[in-house]
């Protein structure tokens, strides 16, 4: 029963570390809580749910149909509704200006696709094996090997190629970076685009494994994910992976051992605990502060 | 008195009138926890709805006088910020929302379980007790306590946490009392903006004070521009009155709301009146009128 609990928790927590990761590495580059990144998850969802059902494509296509179209989406929303608040406002203006878009783009899919519930076809037959006391389906697996290999590309790209080297150089100091002859404006915006990237992947996950893709999907994933991010630190790669899929871990939990009307509220009640006692998140840095 | 103004009034005015009232005192709340102390909040409207349900539930089910629950409501509000703005001593800035959002959300859910709540279906049946001269007649009680708080010496060292704590500390300011209070004031206010509410609107939910509540909340605090009080006033009414105003585009209003946020924020970053104080304005009158002053003797 446990381990079955645990596998739901870290297939769920898998899909949150996935969106997390997008709130973390904007984060960790402009400070901005980009409040429109869960509703890029749920043009993802829907994107991956148009290219099943308008054209017949498999899984794969559907997928990678999603993270190339939220890949320009992210960078657009950037360079309109971001790029010309930067330097010059307060940060507050700027998740001001994500809200907006948040409420612009839940609309027009309210608008596009009206508020109903949609469900993915069966993209994929589902098999469900068994390991020991375990049922695991071939959706989970799938969700876990995409989401892993996601993660393990991202790690390899910041940490070993020019552009990563790049986006860490912004993340500890934009001004200097600058100095240094890197192009700013482009790596916001390579990193806006990687990490609608990863929320389209996770949104196409999410609307198959539950089955529902909704306009409203994105408030409560991006609060969560936004919760992840924090838990595990924000602005640190490695620390939105835990913190998404220890907060999936403890919400399944958290359902099947306390209360399942009070799911929201465990996940957030987590959130504050660890912050009171860690304030830093799982594995943020310690800043001191210059005086 | 109020009906004396429905006679001459439109009803659907009076109503938009009240509910800029409300507004007004909830973004007002606000403004003193995230526009002038700088603690960025996004969990306003849960305080609200401590105090829309417990001023609801005293006043339909004990049978408390309207201003009794009205204060009870406010006080159990302010309560509770002064016991969430005890961990905001260790953490800042974006951990801080992360809680308040938290906080809202477990807040949310408590009453969606909530027996005499009526859980998800609500409360419904409050006693209209609400006039429009009480909710004005609040307003401008607090305004009038709003500006005096903030040109008092407390009030200047709550602008001195929010523009750099380290030296409002060193200069001997005890931030910490002082970011608990001013969570603590903002969330008493928000209760009583909430019982108003409660007591205006004769049916609540807990959907109504989500995520998106808070967000509006703080939308008026920044719009109008942060730590200003005429600022978080226009902020209200505007805010209040611009869904009204875009009913014209029907179904297309929210893709409206969210684009003239963009847009607005685009060209006025700072908020419509940013850093706008009466005192500020009223300087610069005077200042201009000693300038004038020289040319005009010679």
């Amino acid at each position: 029963m446990i381990w079955q609990q645990l596998l739901n928790g870290l297939t769920l927590g898998s899909t949150y570390a996935l969106i997390a990761l997008g709130y973390t590495m904007v984060y960790g580059i402009i400070q901005l809580i980009n409040f429109a990144h869960g509703e890029i998850y749920m043009v993802g969802a829907f994107v991956g749910l148009f290219l099943v059902i308008e054209t017949g494509a498999n899984i794969g296509v559907a997928l990678l149909g999603a993270m190339a179209f939220c890949m320009v989406l992210g960078m657009l929303v950037e360079i309109i509704a971001y790029r010309p608040l930067r330097g010059k406002s307060s940060r507050l203006s700027a998740i001001i200006s994500a809200i907006g878009v948040s409420i612009f783009l839940s609309t027009l899919m309210v608008l596009i696709a009206q508020t109903n519930t949609r469900r993915y076809p069966e993209v994929i037959n589902i098999v469900t094996y068994e390991i020991g006391p375990v049922h695991v389906s071939s959706l989970q697996i799938i969700i876990l090997l995409v989401a892993a290999l996601l993660m393990v590309g991202l790690q390899i790209m910041v940490q070993k190629t020019r552009v990563g080297k790049a986006m860490r150089a912004c993340s500890q100091d934009l001004a200097a970076s600058y100095l240094m002859g890197i192009n700013v404006n482009r790596i916001i915006s390579f990193t806006f685009a990687i990490g609608s990237a990863l929320a389209a992947a996770g949104g196409v996950m999410v609307g198959i494994y539950y089955n529902a893709v909704w306009p409203y999907m994105g408030t409560m994933a991006g609060l969560k994910a936004f919760a992840a991010a924090v838990l595990g630190g924000i602005g640190s790669i490695p620390g939105a992976m835990i913190g998404g899929i220890t907060l999936g871990i403890l919400e399944i939990l958290g359902v099947a051992y306390l209360s399942s009307s009070y799911k929201d509220a465990i996940a957030f009640g987590i959130l504050i605990l660890v912050l009171i006692i860690r304030p830093q998140g799982l594995l943020g840095k310690e800043i001191s502060k210059k005086v | 008195m109020d009906a004396l103004l429905m006679q001459y009034f439109d009803p659907y005015y009076l109503r938009i009138l009240m509910l800029i009232g409300i507004n007004v005192i909830l973004a007002l709340g606000l403004n003193l926890i995230t526009g002038v102390t700088g603690q960025l909040s996004m969990g306003h409207a849960g305080f609200m709805s401590l105090g829309a349900y417990t001023s609801a539930i005293l006043s339909m089910q004990v049978g408390c006088p309207f201003y009794l629950s009205l204060l009870a409501g406010a006080l159990v509000a302010g309560l509770f910020g002064f016991i969430i703005g005890i961990p905001t001593l260790r953490l800042e800035g974006d951990y801080l929302a992360m809680v308040t959002i938290g906080f809202a959300e477990i807040i949310r859910v408590f009453f969606l379980n909530f027996e005499p709540g009526g859980k998800a279906v609500g409360l419904s049946g409050i006693p209209q007790n609400t006039s429009f001269v009480l909710v004005w007649g609040i307003v401008i009680i607090i305004l009038i306590l709003n500006t005096k708080l903030l040109k008092s010496r407390t009030g200047r060292a709550l602008y001195a946490i929010r523009e750099n704590e380290i030296a409002a500390e060193s200069s001997g300011i005890n931030t910490t009392l002082l970011k608990v209070f001013a969570f603590t004031a903002g969330s008493f206010l928000a209760g009583l903006g909430g019982g108003l509410y409660a007591h205006y609107m004769y049916f609540i939910r807990p959907q109504d004070f989500g995520f998106m509540k808070s967000i509006e909340l703080l939308n008026m605090v920044v719009l109008g521009g942060m730590g200003s009080i005429p600022g978080t006033f226009i902020g209200a009414v505007i805010l209040t009155l611009l869904p009204e105003m875009l009913r014209v585009v029907a179904e297309y209003r929210l893709l409206f709301y969210g684009a003239l946020l963009v847009i607005l924020m685009i060209f006025r970053p700072n908020g419509l009146l940013g850093d706008v104080r009466v005192y500020d304005i009223k300087r610069k009158l005077q200042r201009k009128k000693v300038g004038a002053w020289p040319s005009s003797s010679n």
